[in-house]
């Protein structure tokens, strides 16, 4: 089944064409790595999909449901690249507030600090965490309602290696459970850590395959060399 | 709407000032040192003391309350607290009545220890029901709150939202009737002064210290409120769930 259906999606911007006629599916419980260089649309595409974008047209549905409908609001969880925590409230502060505004039991909270490792910070203000801290605190809110779908723009831009390793394994875990993960990047090497790979460039879908396919379609070993011999084919 | 979400929002934000003590200070102890200026200020006239006393302790509420909540939402804005609101459960009229309740019962412990020291400590004396007062100064801070929530998404940094006190409450203090009785006033200003909502919350509390409670004064806190509900039915207009 597709946890997502995006049919001829258009976006306007600002009187610029954003996102231009796209069209694929997600399918559910897998790990999709959405990636392209800045600039290429991903966010508004993500947007798209939360359903806190304006469309100028096409449809995009999430769970059997058209994107942004009250009935998501549970099921589906999206982190942006800001903060989007209290900077003034400790972690698990945040986290109490946003799990009551979900019903979700306050066991909820213990899992979700264990799921980004932030159990020894739960209780610092948030502002004194670092940007890889965070990100994570980011993420924990998300986790928060055991959302069906996590979009998640950006999660480890910024991030040192260990961190971003760490973090892929946690998407990993989430995705073992059943969860569909929707993953941006711009970082190519984070792509082998993906089910399936949509490369977006200008508002174009340049390729929706797994990183096996991307390698055999290109001939190139390396998926940063792989996307460039895309980005330049005439 | 849900009664749970509104306590969770009002509850959040009063923990967010809990963690800024200094502000929380500058809320308690400015309008007693403000009043107390008045009061010396006015050493040899005790008559312009009581008539400037109460409608002071009732505004400053409501400039209080704009700063405090342009500046809280326009930190929800930037920092993607709102969005992450906006893709939750939770309803727009919930995160609303949430602030509104914070800042309400902020309010109500602001004007009451603003008026346990100027009504016990530097000798103001009304007609009126100090009970009254202080329910005026709630009504001003919801005001105050509503105009600050909407003006919020005309800022796009700190700066300008602080901008906004200038601009649009202080032509409303100086033309309300406090400095200047609006009987006096140049024609066009008088009636400028008739569609600011400030203008009839000054009244409300000059008829309250007054001791003339009755029809006016109910008139006085249905414009106070009146205002206050389209201010925040348009501040509701700009918090959307989906944006270009």
């Amino acid at each position: 089944m597709a946890a997502i259906r995006v049919d001829h999606l258009r976006v306007v911007r600002g009187g610029a064409e954003v996102l231009a006629d796209l069209s694929f599916e997600v399918a559910a419980g897998t790990v999709t790595g959405l990636l392209g260089p800045s600039g290429s649309g991903k966010t508004t595409l993500m947007r798209a999909i939360v359903g806190v974008q304006i469309v100028a047209g096409g449809t995009v549905s999430v769970l059997g449901e058209p994107a942004g409908s009250a009935a998501l609001r549970r099921r589906v969880a999206y982190t942006t690249q800001a903060p989007s925590v209290y900077l003034d409230l400790t972690l698990r502060e945040n986290l109490r507030y946003f799990a009551r505004l979900l019903r979700a039991p306050s066991a909820s909270i213990e899992r979700s600090l264990a799921a980004v490792d932030l159990e020894p910070l739960a209780d610092r203000v948030v502002r004194t965490f670092s940007g890889g801290q965070l990100s994570r605190a980011s993420l924990a809110a998300a986790l928060l309602g055991e959302p069906e779908l996590l979009v998640l723009d950006e999660p480890t831009v910024g991030l040192d290696p260990v961190l971003r390793r760490d973090l892929w394994t946690t998407f990993r875990r989430i995705a073992e459970t059943g969860t569909t993960l929707l993953v941006s990047s711009h970082v190519m090497d984070e792509a082998d850590r993906c089910d399936t790979l949509l490369l977006l460039r200008e508002g174009r879908l340049l390729a929706d395959c797994t990183p096996a396919e991307l390698r055999a379609a290109t001939g190139e070993e390396r998926l940063d060399a792989a996307f460039l011999a895309l980005v330049e084919a005439p | 709407m849900s009664t749970a979400s509104t306590l969770a929002t009002a509850g959040r934000v009063l923990r967010q000032l809990r963690r800024d003590p200094r502000t929380l200070a500058l809320l308690f102890v400015v309008p007693p040192l403000l009043v107390t200026l008045f009061r010396y200020l006015f050493d040899g006239q005790p008559a312009t003391f009581d008539r400037v006393g109460p409608p002071m302790i009732g505004i400053f509420p409501f400039t209080t309350m704009f700063v405090v909540t342009s500046i809280a939402m326009l930190r929800e804005r930037t920092t993607g607290t709102l969005e992450r609101l906006m893709t939750l459960p939770l309803a727009k009229l919930d995160l609303l009545a949430g602030y509104g309740l914070a800042f309400a019962a902020l309010a109500t412990l602001q004007a009451a220890v603003t008026s346990t020291i100027a009504f016990w400590l530097l000798g103001l004396d009304v007609q009126g029901s100090v009970a009254v007062v202080i329910a005026l100064a709630v009504c001003n801070a919801l005001l105050g709150m509503s105009l600050g929530l909407f003006v919020s998404a005309f800022a796009r940094t700190e700066f300008q939202a602080v901008q906004f006190l200038p601009a649009l409450v202080f032509p409303q203090l100086l033309l309300c009737g406090l400095l200047v009785p609006r009987e006096r006033m140049v024609d066009w200003l008088r009636l400028l002064s008739t569609v600011l909502p400030l203008t009839w919350a000054y009244d409300g509390l000059a008829r309250a210290a007054a001791g003339r409670s009755g029809g006016a004064l109910a008139r006085d806190v249905a414009i106070v409120l009146g205002a206050a509900v389209v201010a925040l039915a348009l501040g509701a207009t700009t918090l959307r769930r989906r944006t270009g």
